[in-house]
């Protein structure tokens, strides 16, 4: 997944020349996550820029290098460091081309890693997806296949509109299917169905798209029941057509996050397929979430805060009890 | 002391510093009549510092600040009548009615707007100003903020980092001794905020904002200083603001006497008296300059007020710019339509629908309610 990332960069950075790096220890440590790996020496220091610790700063000098006609790609080290730089995400970046009548545009990436599973404890594990798809003027992103990854990041990188993309520490290190082709983008508010079935739509993002397949292969090996798996990979825009035909074939819907469950992903999916499909439904919408806690720093306690295969095999089962001949 | 200009410069500078004056005097009598809305900061009694500014900056300079620049636009040159329609919220204003008396933007004068977060632009300076070093252009960004946002983070963190890199930015605080009602001793541990400079190993110098021509000759001065060694710098320009920090303000913290002695160190009266004494301009001139800013205004307030209101149709545009990378947005997501055109050109037929939809809640006859305390 790392590489898949980098190579979007590269080629993107290969392609155009205003695109360009930054962040903290983006060049000589090569990335806290070392997706910018090898960046420095291909491009050079003007492009592949390491800041001070001041993320409020590294994304503003970023607005204000997209206004004066750069592409700039900033690097935040975690989702939880990009709550110090929400006032130049919100109230600058997203608000900028809306509020001056669209003379002027902010084309920029912030790519920010997040999610629990490493024992880094409550300031840095957060899942903060629902936050940002809540603003207007920012598109977000959030992939969970490298080659998604790369195709969305690509996108992201020659869009117009500022995006926030999400990446999961977990997934850095998975394997998967890149495409060669450098023109290959991956179109923003398109999901995917990752599994077909029948019987109950599980909708998972990140590192959850994973548990929700493998919830899946499991639920119809050992209880008969045939689940569709979808990835929004997009939450601005989302992809709530593709998402809705597959609650409309299935009559049931089950969400799966790792963030907070208040106001969160799936209360607001929940409430959309509630809005727009509630005749087709045959039971409440079930949703599975991190627990309602800053993240615990205890393996056993953090194990315990995040949403596993077991806790969404049996929010399904809840959707379907009874109703499946098995 | 700085030398007086010959007589045409100083006809164009005394001309922008009454403008803006009489602009921002007109602003207030058309908020109390409630055609301006929302907040309204005015800079009466800062027009030295910012036409000083302007006037020695190239056009290809960028100038960005905060939520009181009316008068930075009008320096720059952008027309009257489009800023008077802004504060009028009309389609015709800079920002179409979209962003109001704090957000001013004036792109093709690289006037980069007025920013409505204290400290909010500094960022954004140090941005525009990687963009012209990163393109090896050599203007200078202008970044204008008050004395209050010398305290925020941003200003530490932008500070440093455009030291580190080496940003083609001039730092100009325009310290009128309040953030908001919040006397500089109440809020700053240095007040002499020239020497925060020194934490960041710039240039810092404290100059008298009041004074037209010591604020030509000494922010030119390091305008181009920045222009040839590529090093930010700071300077802070010391004034003073006639009005209270917005229009809503009653003025608890300070005495009338204060403003009074300031009054007597009136930019525009002390350039004129200087003007009239040196022989280059005349009783007929500062007359014809008070009249043309007397009409200019005139004609902007006619014009916003038959401006168009923004059309509610509008409503979603420019929120998003629908390319191949990104085909469609959901207007709102509870839109129980399908909202996603394959191209640019469908999207905004769904929007209009939408926003008409929600324009039948809103009367078009809105009734203009005049505020307590006017006076016509």
């Amino acid at each position: 997944m790392r590489e898949a990332l980098r190579d979007a960069m590269a080629e993107e950075m290969r392609r155009d020349e205003n695109v360009f790096v930054m962040g903290e220890d983006v060049g000589v440590f090569q990335g806290a996550f070392k997706v910018t790996e090898g960046l420095l020496d291909e491009f050079g220091d003007k492009r592949v820029r390491d800041t001070p610790i001041s993320e409020n700063t590294i994304v503003g000098t970023g607005v204000g290098a997209a206004m004066g006609g750069l592409r700039p790609v900033v690097e935040l080290m975690t989702v939880n460091f990009s709550l110090l730089a929400l006032d130049q995400i919100v109230n600058h970046a997203a608000a900028i081309p809306y509020m001056f009548n669209g003379h002027v545009r902010v084309p920029m990436v912030i790519r920010m890693p997040g999610g629990g599973g490493h024992q880094l404890g409550p300031t840095h594990s957060h899942s903060f997806e629902a936050l940002y798809l809540q603003v207007p003027g920012l598109l977000v992103a959030c992939p969970s296949t490298p080659g998604d990854a790369k195709a969305l990041l690509k996108a992201a990188i020659r869009d117009e509109n500022p995006v926030v993309f999400i990446e999961h520490e977990s997934l850095y290190g998975i394997k998967g299917e890149v495409s060669d082709d450098e023109d290959e983008i991956l179109r923003f508010g398109e999901a995917v169905v990752r599994r077909e079935g029948t019987d109950v739509t599980i909708v998972g993002i990140l590192k959850m798209a994973h548990v929700a397949e493998k919830a899946a292969a499991e639920l119809e090996e050992k209880h008969g029941i045939s689940a569709e798996v979808i990835d929004p990979r997009t939450l601005r825009p989302l992809d709530l057509d593709t998402i809705l035909e597959s609650v409309r074939k299935t009559n049931r819907a089950v969400i799966v996050e790792e963030g907070w469950p208040h106001g969160g992903v799936g209360a607001n999916l929940s409430t959309l397929i509630t809005e727009q499909a509630f005749d087709w439904l045959d039971a409440p919408v079930q949703r599975v979430t991190g627990a309602d806690v800053p993240m615990p720093y205890s393996r056993r306690m953090e194990q315990a805060a995040m949403p596993h295969e077991e806790n969404l095999i049996e929010a399904v089962l809840a959707a379907t009890e009874g109703a499946i001949d098995g | 002391m700085a030398g007086l200009p010959d007589r045409n410069i100083a006809l164009d500078l005394l001309g922008r510093m009454c403008l803006i004056r009489r602009f921002e005097e007109e602003a207030g009598r058309q908020y109390q009549r409630a055609k301006a809305g929302g907040f309204l900061h005015l800079a009466i009694g800062e027009e030295a510092t910012i036409v000083g500014t302007t006037s020695v900056m190239r056009s290809d300079d960028y100038l960005i600040g905060t939520y009181r620049t009316h008068g930075h636009a009008l320096a720059r040159g952008t027309p009257a009548d489009e800023v008077m329609a802004e504060l009028f919220g009309k389609e015709t204003g800079t920002s179409g009615g979209r962003g109001g008396s704090m957000h001013i933007f004036d792109a093709e004068r690289r006037f980069m707007g007025g920013y409505g977060i204290v400290g909010g632009n500094l960022p954004l300076a140090a941005g525009l100003g990687l963009a012209s070093q990163y393109k090896g252009e050599d203007s200078v960004t202008v970044c204008m903020f008050g004395d209050g946002a010398s305290n925020t983070g941003n200003f530490g963190e932008t500070m440093n980092l455009a030291a580190l890199w080496d940003l083609p930015v001039l730092f100009l605080v325009e310290n009128n001794l309040y953030g908001m009602g919040t006397a500089l001793e109440r809020h700053s541990a240095v007040t002499d905020l020239s020497q925060k400079a020194a934490g960041y190993g710039i240039e810092g110098e404290r100059i008298d904002g009041m004074d037209l021509l010591e604020v030509r000759e000494r922010v030119g001065e390091h305008l181009e200083s920045v222009r040839d060694s590529g090093k930010p710098s700071l300077v802070e320009a010391f004034t003073y603001r006639y009005r209270g920090h917005s229009a809503a303000d009653p003025e608890v913290y300070r005495d009338k006497s204060e403003v009074e002695e300031w009054r007597e160190k009136d930019p525009i009266e002390s350039f004129i008296r200087r003007c009239l004494d040196g022989g280059v301009l005349d009783q007929d001139d500062v007359a014809a300059a008070r009249r043309e800013a007397d009409e200019t205004v005139e004609a902007a307030v006619e014009f916003a007020d038959e401006s168009p209101e923004p059309a509610l149709e509008s409503l979603y545009e420019e929120l998003y710019v629908v390319s191949e990378t990104m085909g469609w947005y959901s207007v709102d997501e509870r839109s129980p339509e399908p909202h996603r055109g394959e191209l640019g050109e469908d999207a905004p037929e769904v929007m209009k629908e939408l926003a008409e939809s929600g324009a039948a809640h809103a009367s078009e006859e809105r009734e203009r309610q005049t505020r307590e305390g006017v006076r016509e």
